[in-house]
């Protein structure tokens, strides 16, 4: 299958969803969709780093509230399109992506990821010391009630879904897309021995730099939509830390070595959240991540992906 | 005629430790030469420092007559300079196949600057698993290959990146007589193909039987260079390896 086949596939199943939340017009199954399919960027973003190069980021947060608060700036000073602040964020949250990878990558292992977390705490002072875009106060984005584009006027929610909709298949396609390619070779290659990649003619360090922009890119357009979903943004939310444990947690549990894991993961982890919100209570969400991530590190290190391959070789060679 | 590769007046130092200290080696076009010496007598060091994975503090590498200072590991394969590892170091995670098509897909395709139709990619990955006969295991993960097999997927995917020059360090080690022949008949195929081999070993029968020349590194220093057989014999080799 390729790239556009599996595009349109995807976005025809996420439509499909949209078409079933419009009749059964609800419009808290779009805050609770337009949430697990920003953790579906968020986690397949990581996943383009950690799952394929192996190199573990605690900073999605940092990535993903630059974007957020790129769209701030921009409210504050010319409001501007929403797609066209997804742009803008993945740009700045791509290079911010290339420079943490110029100045982290000769880091390895603990090392790095200790210095993403370092590097999430570094920009997280900047917002908070930065007025302009509300510094510890927060700021506050207020979006009309519908978007109408040329007689078509939808509740805003529901365009805000389509965006977050719309990132998620270009985030998945992406994935898909390096897996089989010479750079998805080149990726698994870093995971597993960058001195015998260097052998073999691979340029590792170019290539965790493509990682890390890519990577970088798709946690900002995940949050440049973002002040408009949540209308109230301040530093403690944009950069809590749910965001990087999460996206952390979801390849996990689904299987860091192809784009399905951290969809599957996001999907179970992300409705087991919601969920518990509803029901319980907010608070009950990371004891859930943490509970489903010791369960899967001992039962399934691979992640469900990894168990599901595991149990039709093991099927094959009986 | 000039040399493939011209190893100038190399030194390293780790700390306070001279590990090569003004080497001096020069290899001719489809030449097969050995390398010998004590453990910690700085050959890896050596191959280390041509191939680029550490950086020489003194001296020149020069290969088909350009220098290579300052290129990196990747960069001197892909101008056709390979190795293996001592201890066999493939991607765990990626099929027999892909382990070669890794290689392929990095040094000659950008050597080449050409897309390899993915059938001919295909072909020549099984060609290679043949050539060191793991072709039935093309589809297998490393983890289920043998202490033979790897090394000899290991020299499958240095061969995979269409070297002019090979560097085998230590392939043989632990292997029986069966498997060191095995090995070195792989070797001298591949040099009748026209490709320069530089063998590091500890096994003698395997390195008197390969080589047209020797070369012998004692702590860090070059002590003897020549036909095999004048070499063993040179009293200072002998008293480096029996002691006086």
């Amino acid at each position: 299958m390729n790239t556009a086949t599996f595009s349109i596939i995807t976005a025809a199943v996420g439509l499909a969803v949209m078409a079933l939340f419009h009749w059964l017009s609800v419009d808290y199954a779009y805050f609770a969709g337009y949430t697990i399919l920003q953790f579906i960027v968020l986690a397949t973003a990581w996943n383009i780093l950690g799952g394929y190069c192996g190199y573990v980021n605690f900073g999605t947060a940092a990535f993903f509230a630059i974007g957020a608060y790129s769209s701030v700036f921009w409210y504050k000073f010319h409001p501007l399109p929403i797609p066209l602040l997804i742009v803008l964020g993945a740009v700045v949250s791509g290079i911010v992506g290339l420079g943490t990878g110029y100045l982290t990558l000769r880091l390895r292992g603990a090392f790095f990821s200790i210095a993403t977390l370092a590097m999430a705490v570094v920009f997280q002072t900047l917002v908070v010391n930065w007025d302009f875009v509300g510094g510890s106060r927060g700021a506050y984005i207020i979006h009309p009630e519908n978007f109408e584009l040329a007689g078509l006027k939808v509740h805003y929610i529901e365009y805000l879904f389509a965006l977050m909709l719309l990132l998620a298949v270009i985030a998945l396609a992406t994935a898909r897309t390096i897996e089989r390619s010479r750079l998805g070779y080149g990726f698994a290659t870093i995971r597993d021995d960058e001195l015998a990649a260097e052998a073999c003619g691979v340029p590792t360090l170019r290539l965790k730099l493509i990682a890390t922009t890519l990577s970088g890119a798709f946690m900002g357009m995940a949050g440049a939509p973002f002040p408009y979903y949540i209308g109230y943004l301040q530093p403690q939310s944009a950069f809590a830390l749910d965001y990087a444990v999460n996206s952390i947690a979801m390849p996990m549990i689904g299987g860091t070595t192809t784009w399905v894991g951290p969809l599957v993961g996001s999907i179970l982890l992300g409705s087991a959240q919601q969920y518990a919100t509803v029901t319980i209570s907010s608070a009950v969400n990371l004891l859930i991540v943490g509970l489903m991530l010791v369960a899967f590190v001992i039962i399934a290190p691979n992640g469900l992906i990894g168990l599901v391959k595991e149990s039709l070789r093991a099927r094959r060679r009986s | 005629m000039t040399a493939l590769l011209h190893v100038d007046n190399i030194s390293k130092r780790f700390g306070g430790f001279v590990a090569l200290d003004g080497i001096e080696i020069e290899v001719a076009p489809g030449e097969r030469l050995g390398l010998i010496g004590p453990n910690g007598s700085g050959k890896s060091t050596l191959v280390n420092c041509i191939c680029g994975t550490l950086q020489n503090e003194t001296g020149t590498v020069r290969f088909e007559g350009q220098a290579l200072d300052g290129l990196a590991a990747h960069q001197r394969t892909r101008r056709g300079l390979a190795r293996s590892f001592q201890l066999p170091r493939p991607f765990h995670s990626v099929t027999l196949a892909d382990n070669l098509r890794i290689p392929l897909l990095y040094t000659v395709r950008a050597r080449e600057g050409m897309l390899h139709a993915h059938s001919d990619l295909e072909a020549r990955c099984h060609e290679l698993l043949d050539t060191v006969g793991l072709l039935p295991k093309a589809g297998r993960m490393p983890r289920d290959l043998t202490q033979v097999e790897m090394r000899k997927l290991e020299l499958a995917r240095a061969m995979a990146a269409e070297p002019k020059l090979l560097i085998a360090d230590e392939s043989m080690a632990g292997l029986s007589h069966s498997e060191i022949d095995d090995i070195l008949a792989l070797l001298v195929r591949l040099n009748e193909r026209g490709v320069t081999i530089i063998l590091i070993e500890h096994i003698m029968s395997a390195v008197m039987s390969f080589s047209q020349r020797l070369a012998v590194l004692v702590s860090g220093r070059k002590i003897a260079d020549g036909p095999p057989k004048d070499v063993v014999r040179d009293p200072e080799v002998v008293r480096a390896y029996l002691g006086q």
